[in-house]
This record gives structure tokens, sequence and C-alpha cells, in this order.
């Protein structure tokens, strides 16, 4: 008698296919993953469509890895039917766990952003203002597109999600331990992010080398200073947000002799991640006087960008739309 | 008078009946499957159920020109690889090559040489996974495989375990390379304006050299393996050859000094659709080659040859569509840097005849005489001690201002274009990303696949595969055409009668 195997889908929604990559980059592990489970939904590797999941009964899958954020009204109702058939829906990523890169267009206003692309750039030829989306009856019938909508929103400011797996991507041996825990017994607590709960300075490669105090009189970027391979990065005066970033990918960004940038979103017990990495970062500035203290700060170019590179839509901040 | 409930209730009650009719009626094919991005295919027909036109339509959009404004333009290697998963690398050098321009800095040779390295690495890798993973599983299995079968599972069944452990250990160790030197195969690191963030290794180097010999004979294999299960069935090669899969189109590539393939630096040449050489540029004076149309019914815009004008969705003598990636290269370009890629470019326009060569299904084979160019050229590189030199990155001086940078992605011809204030900050970007330089093409495979394979309303299950691969030939990615919108790309295929009237209903299965 055999006995079926849990059903699991992937998916993406407003993302780059790197978290499929990802999946892939488990190699030879794959094989193994095929073994253990039935993988009834992957767009980028099967030919399943969207009518099979629709006809599949609810709850019926047991877990729904998907990436991506959610922009557009198809990415919503895909959002929504993967809700429905799965047990357990899981916001792989960090554009599906926090919004990720492409939440950064929440610092735009939705039409700033379609004149910039379909009117502004600077090969595009659009003299009668086209626009994507204004419908399009060609002669022969109505063309629709999914509407672009105000904002970028991470997965569960849209459907309900039981676990995260942060990264950008992932990596494969934060997969590989998710998937165990899934497939295991005792699930953990409903919302738990599944990576370790501790800061990534706790396993990055340079910790010895990271002073007891940290001063700086300015910060630095990396194209103006020979970084060292060896010392701390935020020692060296750059803007390295290990302090404030959750562990578990082992630092592959500082073996590669740059800064972490953030991308597995912050430890459980900090609420807001950007404003974590700044009080962190802050905190090091070496002086007291209000001036000085200015200057050395405005030695970082670009602060709500980078200490929120991937979490702006599930952050704090409320929008603030430029033109 | 009826109350409101009531009405509500009634025009509820003909919505759903409606919508119901609406739904059985419909074909669709949603997702497109095996290609990265979402899509959908519109086809709509005529009174005798034969096709009036077909679109091709891309429903995505994430506007990376827009959300870049503000960030430090040394991020941009970082934040623009995020447009793509599946080529991270093309755009993170591309945007590294464009903050050399940014900032008026030469980088020192062996960063040049490393930068390129890795290139080569990421290119045997993503041309690799094309043809196993995404578009070989249709010749390896055949287009009329039950749907199930018709993947990399299917493929690893038909190849044996063995050999299939044989592709999967390849791709793990290439993508380790360039773990070791980029920090993360998926959205490296490494590139910084005038040089690279770490120094290469003697280790490195003889880690690569190890891997590329390997990956030489990969490539190898796996033209032979091309051989086998395509070049040498008559039924393929008339597909590869069939009227509805060719277009007589412009083509555009990255050459070196002596017009050969290159994927990293160098000029770009266009030819005609007869194979003559139009014009050749800089990365530079691209935006007075290029220019992006657009069109109402996708979020992708379509570029097309700015001398010569829009002139619509038509090929031709007279187009001003042009077509990048493996097939485009290959005729855009007068033969390979390395030996045995040189040999295997010369039996391919041997094989079908003339050049350029205008069947889209070529670029699959095309594909893989740029794997073997690709670890041949890796192997090259390893062996060269300049990677070693002690110089690996000079710190820019200059005030940034304007840059350029070019590559060709494993999908063709990738450009960014910056422009900063004087701090470095982002004040404008433009990309004219690989897949959307094809964009128009696929556009017109799509309706000429359809045209040529739907006759009286029928469209069967392989049928509309076979639509399927008139454009996943291309290995498009819709996540970098939508750059301005990633990542996704399910299809959908509806077709219509005379009337805009949505008909019949297809469901694929297993």
């Amino acid at each position: 008698m055999t006995q079926e195997k849990p059903k699991i889908a992937f998916y993406w929604c407003a993302s780059c296919g790197g978290c499929e990559e990802a999946v892939v980059d488990l190699a030879e592990g794959t094989l193994d993953v095929v073994a253990a489970v039935d993988i009834v939904f992957w767009p980028v590797a099967l030919d399943f469509k969207r009518h099979h999941v629709e006809e599949m009964p609810d709850g019926s899958i047991l877990a729904t890895f998907l990436n991506g954020a959610i922009r557009t009204s198809e990415q919503e109702e895909m959002a929504k039917l993967l809700r429905r058939k799965s047990k357990l829906l899981v916001a792989f990523g960090s554009c599906s766990h926090l919004g990720g890169i492409p939440g950064l267009a929440n610092f735009f206003a939705r039409d700033g952003i379609l004149q910039a692309v379909y009117f502004d750039a600077a090969t595009t030829e659009n003299p009668e203002h086209v626009l994507p989306g204004s419908g399009g009856n060609n002669g022969h019938g109505e063309l629709t597109l999914p509407y672009f909508s105000d904002r970028v929103r991470a997965l569960d400011q849209v459907v309900e999600v039981d676990y995260y797996v942060p990264g950008c991507p992932p990596l494969p041996k934060i997969i590989t331990r998710a998937l165990t825990t899934l497939l295991g017994d005792h699930l953990p607590e409903k919302g738990s992010v599944l990576a370790p709960d501790e800061a990534l300075c706790t396993e990055c490669p340079r910790k010895d080398s990271k002073p007891e105090k940290i001063a700086l009189k300015a910060f630095k970027r990396p194209q103006e200073i020979l970084i060292d391979e060896t010392q701390c990065l935020l020692a060296q005066g750059l803007l390295c947000l290990g302090p404030a970033t959750r562990a578990g990918c082992e630092a592959p960004c500082i073996l590669g002799n740059m800064p972490c940038t953030g991308c597995c979103g912050a430890p459980g017990r900090v609420r807001d991640q950007g404003a974590k990495a700044l009080s962190a970062i802050a905190s090091l500035v070496d002086s007291q006087d209000q001036q000085e203290i200015d200057a050395v700060l405005a030695s970082i170019p670009d602060p709500a960008g980078t200490f929120y590179r991937y979490s702006l839509p599930r952050s704090l901040l409320t929008y603030k739309h430029n033109a | 008078m009826p109350d409101a409930t009531t009405v509500e209730k009634a025009w509820d009650q003909s919505a759903a009946k409606a919508n119901e009719q609406y739904l059985r009626r419909r074909i669709t094919i949603d997702p497109v499957t095996r290609l990265e991005g979402h899509g959908k295919i519109e086809v709509f027909l005529d009174d005798q159920g034969e096709v009036d036109r077909a679109y091709f339509q891309v429903p995505e959009l994430r506007g990376f020109e827009k959300f870049v404004q503000g960030r430090p333009v040394e991020e941009m290697p970082q934040i623009t690889s995020r447009i793509c998963g599946v080529c991270p690398m093309a755009h993170h050098m591309a945007a590294t090559k464009a903050l050399d321009a940014v900032y008026h800095v030469d980088p020192p040779e062996a960063a040049k040489k490393i930068r390129e390295l890795v290139y080569c690495t990421f290119m045997v890798e993503d041309h690799a996974l094309h043809f196993y993973y995404l578009g070989g599983p249709d010749f390896v299995l055949g287009p009329d495989a039950p749907p199930a079968q018709r993947n990399i599972l299917g493929v690893i069944q038909a190849v044996g375990v063995e050999n299939a452990k044989r592709v999967i250990g390849m791709r793990r160790r290439l993508r380790e390379l360039m773990a070791v030197v980029a920090g993360k195969p998926i959205h490296p690191v490494f590139g910084l304006p005038g040089g690279v963030a770490k120094r290469f290794t003697s280790e490195m180097q003889q880690q690569f050299q190890a891997v590329a010999e390997d990956a030489v004979a990969f490539a190898t294999f796996t033209l032979r393996l091309f051989d086998d299960v395509v070049l040498n069935r008559r039924e393929y090669m008339d597909l590869i050859a069939s009227d509805d899969y060719t277009h007589r189109t412009c083509y555009m590539g990255l050459v070196d000094e002596q017009n050969r393939v290159n994927f990293y630096d160098g000029d770009v040449r266009v030819v005609t659709p007869e194979g003559k050489e139009w014009k050749k540029f800089r990365a530079s004076e691209y935006a007075g080659v290029i220019a992006e149309h657009v069109e109402p019914w996708s979020y992708a815009k379509f570029c097309y040859l700015k001398p010569l004008g829009w002139k619509g969705f038509s090929d031709g003598t007279d187009t001003s569509i042009y077509s990048v990636a493996p097939l485009a290269r290959l005729n855009a370009a007068e033969g390979m840097a390395t030996p045995l890629a040189q040999r295997e470019y010369q039996r391919f326009f041997k094989a079908l005849g003339a050049k350029p060569v205008h069947h889209t299904l070529a670029n699959h084979w095309a594909r893989l005489v740029e794997l073997l160019y690709a670890a041949e050229r890796m192997r090259e590189l390893a062996h060269d001690d300049k990677l070693l030199g002690p110089e690996y990155r000079v710190l820019p001086t200059a005030t940034p201002t304007e840059g350029v940078g070019m590559v060709e992605a494993p999908r063709g011809t990738l450009i960014h274009h910056y422009q900063t204030d004087e701090r470095g900050v982002v004040r404008r970007a433009n990309l004219i990303v690989a897949t959307q330089n094809n964009s128009a093409r696929i556009a017109l495979s799509v309706d000429k696949a359809a045209k040529g394979l739907i006759h009286a309303g029928k469209a069967p299950e392989a049928v509309l595969n076979k639509i399927e691969m008139a454009f996943r030939a291309y290995d498009p990615c819709n996540a970098c055409a939508t750059h301005a919108f990633p990542g996704e790309m399910p299809l959908r295929l509806i077709i219509r009668n005379s009337k805009g009237e949505p008909i019949g209903e297809l469901t694929r299965r297993k």
C-alpha cells in the first residue's frame, strides 16, 4: 500500500525568480525533496496551470511556499486562492515576508512610477502617452491587464500567513531547515520565522574582531575605502546591518567582503527593523556635539532606503509619496 | 415595485450565470510555465475559427526605474540584481560597469579578469539551466508528451539518474564558485566602481581551473546529447525549420574587435535580416539606436531600432524590429573566440543552411554553442595569472556624474544607464533589459505560431504547448522585461470568436 505523499506548492508574485532558483539550489537535495513530497504546482518548472489549483479541494495542499510581494490584482487573487487550498501558507523570502526591494516603490506614488517608466524614460518614445492597462480594443476585442495597485504589500498584509522563511533569497541551509521543520511532527508556534532568533553578529565569521565599543567620526561608503578582509565591517565605518538582522544565513555577504544589508529581517523581539538599525548605527557616533553628530549622520546618503532596504511595506512608517 | 435587495439578487444571479457561460467558453493557459515570469496570450478567431490575431501580454510591473531614485549609486549592483534572480549576475555586472563609467574610473586588469571569469561561470550555469530545466523537456520528452512528464523530472527519467546527477552536480559546483568570489550566486555583492570587493587567491584559481575543465567536458556532452535527441531526428529538424517559427528581423549582440561573440565587453553590432552590418555602436551611444514603444495591452515595452522608426509588428527587409539572445548573438557576430565553440558555430550555420538563421527554435542549439564558448573562456581565464594581480580595485576620485554599463545577459543585450548628483545619489535611471529587446519579436512569434497551429477553432493541449514553445525558445524572462516589472508570467491563453467573445474550453490533463 502506498501512502500518499504530502502535497507542496511553490508560487511567485512580485518577485525576481531568485526564490525559485534558491529551491533549485538545493541541488542533489531537490531529489530528496521530490522523493518526500508531491509538488502539485510550480510554474517555473512544471506544466500545471491555475485551473489545476482551482480544482483541488480546499486545504488539500499541505504547504504552499509563496514568494514575492503583492502589487497587482492578479497577485492578490492568487494569494487568496492558494491560502484557501493550503493548510499552511509560508511567506518565502524577503519580498513575501517584508515587502522586499520592490517594496522601495512605496516611497513613490503609483502615478509617478507609471510616468517614469512609460513617459519619461530616456529611450521611451510615447508621444500619445499610452499607458498599459488603459484598455485596448484593437478591433478584435478587449484586452485587459491586472490592476497595478497603489502600493506594495507583504503577504501577511493580504492573507493570513502561518510561517516565514527569511532571506533574499533564503539560503539552502535555511530552506532545508524550514522543510524539515514543516514535514516533522512538531510544528513551531504559528507566525514563527523559521530561522535562529538572534542577531547576525552572533554567527559572523568576523565577530571576534568586533571591538567592545565602536566609535565613529564618519561613516564610509564601500567605494571610499579599501575594505579589510578580516576586520569587523562596522568597525571600518561601513553600514553593516548585522546587529539589526536575524541570523541563519551564516553571513555570505560578509564572506564576499561587503556589509550585511538586512535581507533576513530583524530578530523576533524587534518590531521595526529600520528603527532598530538606525538606533544601532546612531549609537556608534563618537560625539556629544549636536553639530558634529549631524555631520556624521549626513555621511549616510539614504538612511530610509538603507535601513528599510527590504522592509518598507512591513515597517511602522506610513506612506510618504514622493512625486 | 421590487425592493433593492430583490433587484440586487436578480442582478447577482444573472451576473453569476453570465460568468459561468463565459468561463465555460473560455480557453485559458494560466500560468505560462517553464520560463521566468508571467505572461498571458489572447487569441482572437475569425468566423471560420482561424486565428485573426494573437497577443502576448505581460501582466506585471515593479517600477525599478523610479524607486532607485534617491538610492546611493554604489548600491545599484545589489538593488538591480533583484530585477531578476535568474540572471542576477548579469544585472550586477551591467550595474558595476555603469558605476565605472559614473565614477570615471578604469578598473585594474585583475579586476576585469575576475569579473569576466565569474561572468563566464554564470553563463555556463544559466545556459545549462535553460536547456535541462526549462526548454529541454520539450525536446527530450517531446512537445506532445503528457504535461505531467514534460519537466526536469521527466528529463531525469529519460536521461537516467546518473546523467541527471551530473547535471545537478555541475550546476551546484558552478554556483559554489560564484559564491566564493561574489558572496552569493543569487544577488552577488562583489561589484564596486573601479574593481571588485575581494582579492582573488591562488586557492580560488585552482578551484576554478578544476571546475572549468569539467565544464568544457560537460558542454561537449550536452551538445552531443542535443545531437542525439534533436538534430538526428527529422521531425524536430522540420519543426525548427518550419515557417510557424520563422521571422526575418534584425539581430543584435556584443562583439569583440574581431566581431566575435563576447559576453562581458565590446561594442554592439546590429545586422539586417540579410545579415549585413547595419551599425556598430558603443554602450554610451545606445540611446541613439534603441527606442521603446508602449502598447496599452502589455506592461512590457517594445524595443525597436530608433533611426528606422516604429513600424508596427512586422518583419521582413524593412523591419525595425530586432532580436537578441543566443541566436541573435551568433547571427550578429562573425565567429566565436574559442576553438571548440568556433567549430560548433560553423557546424550550426552549415546545418541550417544560411546566415542569418531566422528560425526561433534554433535558439536552443545556439545556446549550447555559447555554453561551450563560456566554458572554454572560463578555462582560459582560470589559467590567467593576471587574476592574482595585487591591485584589484582603484578608489574612484572623480565626481560621479553619468554612465552606461552593458553586458550580454544570457537572454540578450542588457543596458544600465544612471545619472547621479555630485554625492553619487541616483537621480535618473534607464534600463534596457534583455527580454525587452526581444518583446516585439516574441509578440510576432506568438501570433505566427497561433496562426499556423490553431485551425477551425481547435486547440488541443499539445498545440498550446507548441505555442508556448514559440516564446520558450527565447528563454524569455518577464521578470526582466518588467524590471520595470518583475517576476511573473503566468500565461493565459484566451481564444475568442470574431465578435470578441471567448469560446470553447480547454483544460490540460495529466
